[in-house]
């Protein structure tokens, strides 16, 4: 079977998510790496998540598919544009967010923004699915990304440790 | 690149200008189905007094995200030029988009910021730039070598129109006054959203 970010690449790829936006996380690496080596995607660092959301949006707007990559903390700070821009204009940002602050976080402000992600998303109403599992992986960005498209609503995808291995403890 | 290099003036030395008396001139100037995206309050207030276009994006909150929303535009439709349309406080609020701008090099953006060294609509208090900050100075050190302040009218006029000519990305300083806004955008961000899409040929015509 393939890695959880070789999936996440391809069924991108098969959804036409060409745009790719980030904020580097280091679990977001080998993700990252994947899909700058690919073509097929247009792939760059902003210096903001909430750029990087507005980015996204306009690109949706215009035409192409785009999903931001950002960290819990990178997360923490886009409530504003989620509900001013994506939720009520009804574009589809896709987000996908390497969840830290949780099995076996080393930093407590880590652990207390990563708290804060799911209630605001669900205040908001924004569908988020944790993927846990790599058997699940695919089935759940698959479905995410066509009901985020169908439904003119964005999604946020969050990768677990479970998933992923999460941060390494600092020794 | 005329316009932008033949006058390098310093933001003391740019008209104080009407933001409305611009933005119309701006839109007289298009012809090729532009994009233009209004930001946060008076810089999309007027955009929709300019009147109404389908390839118009009218921004109701996201303070600071038109120019990050242009970019988007921007990188899906490299063939249409596309215009942010900014105020001094938002763009302070998001200087980091100007970096990632010249990074991607677009050809097709420009950046047009409206400068009253002012949040006017929250109540006038004095942003950064009215206190000494110069963003045609801080666009050029994010890496957006073509940024200039207009002199006049008739400069913002040639320099708008290099830019919807020229390769980009571009950034214009205007000194603006503090007129207020003459009438306010419809708040449907469904709707506008829409429209837009159905002006960039994203979506077909309604009907
Ligand atoms: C994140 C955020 N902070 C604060 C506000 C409140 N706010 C709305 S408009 C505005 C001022 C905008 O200033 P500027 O871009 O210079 O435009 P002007 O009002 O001068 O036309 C502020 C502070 C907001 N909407 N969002």
């Amino acid at each position: 079977m393939s890695a959880w970010f070789e999936i996440i690449r391809d069924t991108l790829k098969r959804h036409e998510v060409r745009l790719v936006a980030y904020v580097p996380d280091n679990v977001l690496t080998p993700l990252i790496r994947a899909i700058t080596e690919d073509d097929y995607f247009t792939s760059f660092v902003t210096t903001r998540e909430e750029e990087a959301v507005g980015i996204v949006a306009g690109a949706w707007m215009g035409g192409t598919r785009g999903i931001v990559l950002m960290q819990t903390s990178g997360f923490a700070t886009l409530p504003n544009v989620l509900a001013s821009l994506a939720v009520p204009f009804q574009v589809p940002v896709l987000m996908l967010v390497s969840e830290r602050g949780t099995l076996g976080e080393f930093n407590l402000g880590q652990a207390l923004v990563a708290r804060t992600m799911r209630p605001v998303l669900d205040s908001i109403a924004v569908e988020h699915h944790t993927i846990s599992r790599l058997d699940e992986c695919e089935f759940i960005v698959d479905r995410s990304v066509r009901q985020a498209v169908a439904t003119q609503q964005p999604a946020c995808l969050i990768l677990s440790p479970l998933l992923t291995g999460g941060k390494v403890f600092a020794q | 690149m005329s316009g932008f290099s033949n006058r390098p003036l310093a933001r003391a030395e740019a008209k104080v200008m009407g933001r409305l008396d611009l933005t119309k001139r701006l839109v007289a100037l298009l012809r090729h189905e532009e994009a233009v995206v209004g930001g946060i309050g008076n810089t999309n207030f007027d955009l929709w007094a300019a009147g109404r276009r389908p390839q118009n994006f009218y921004m109701l909150g996201s303070m600071g995200l038109a120019v990050p929303i242009a970019m988007g535009v921007a990188l899906a439709q490299p063939q249409r030029r596309v215009v942010a349309l900014e105020g001094d406080g938002s763009i302070l609020m998001q200087l980091g988009c100007l970096a990632t701008a010249a990074n991607l090099k677009q050809g097709n953006l420009l950046i047009v910021v409206m400068d009253n060294g002012s949040y006017q609509i929250t109540g006038g208090q004095a942003t950064a730039t009215g206190l000494g900050a110069d963003i045609v100075a801080i666009a050029r050190g994010a890496g957006l070598a073509q940024s200039a302040w207009a002199a006049d009218e008739a400069h913002f006029e040639e320099m708008v129109g290099q830019a919807l000519a020229e390769p980009g990305p571009w950034l214009i300083g205007v000194r603006i006054d503090m007129q207020k806004p003459v009438i306010q955008t419809e708040r449907d961000p469904a709707q506008i959203r829409d429209r837009f899409m159905r002006g960039l040929g994203v979506k077909p015509a309604w009907g």
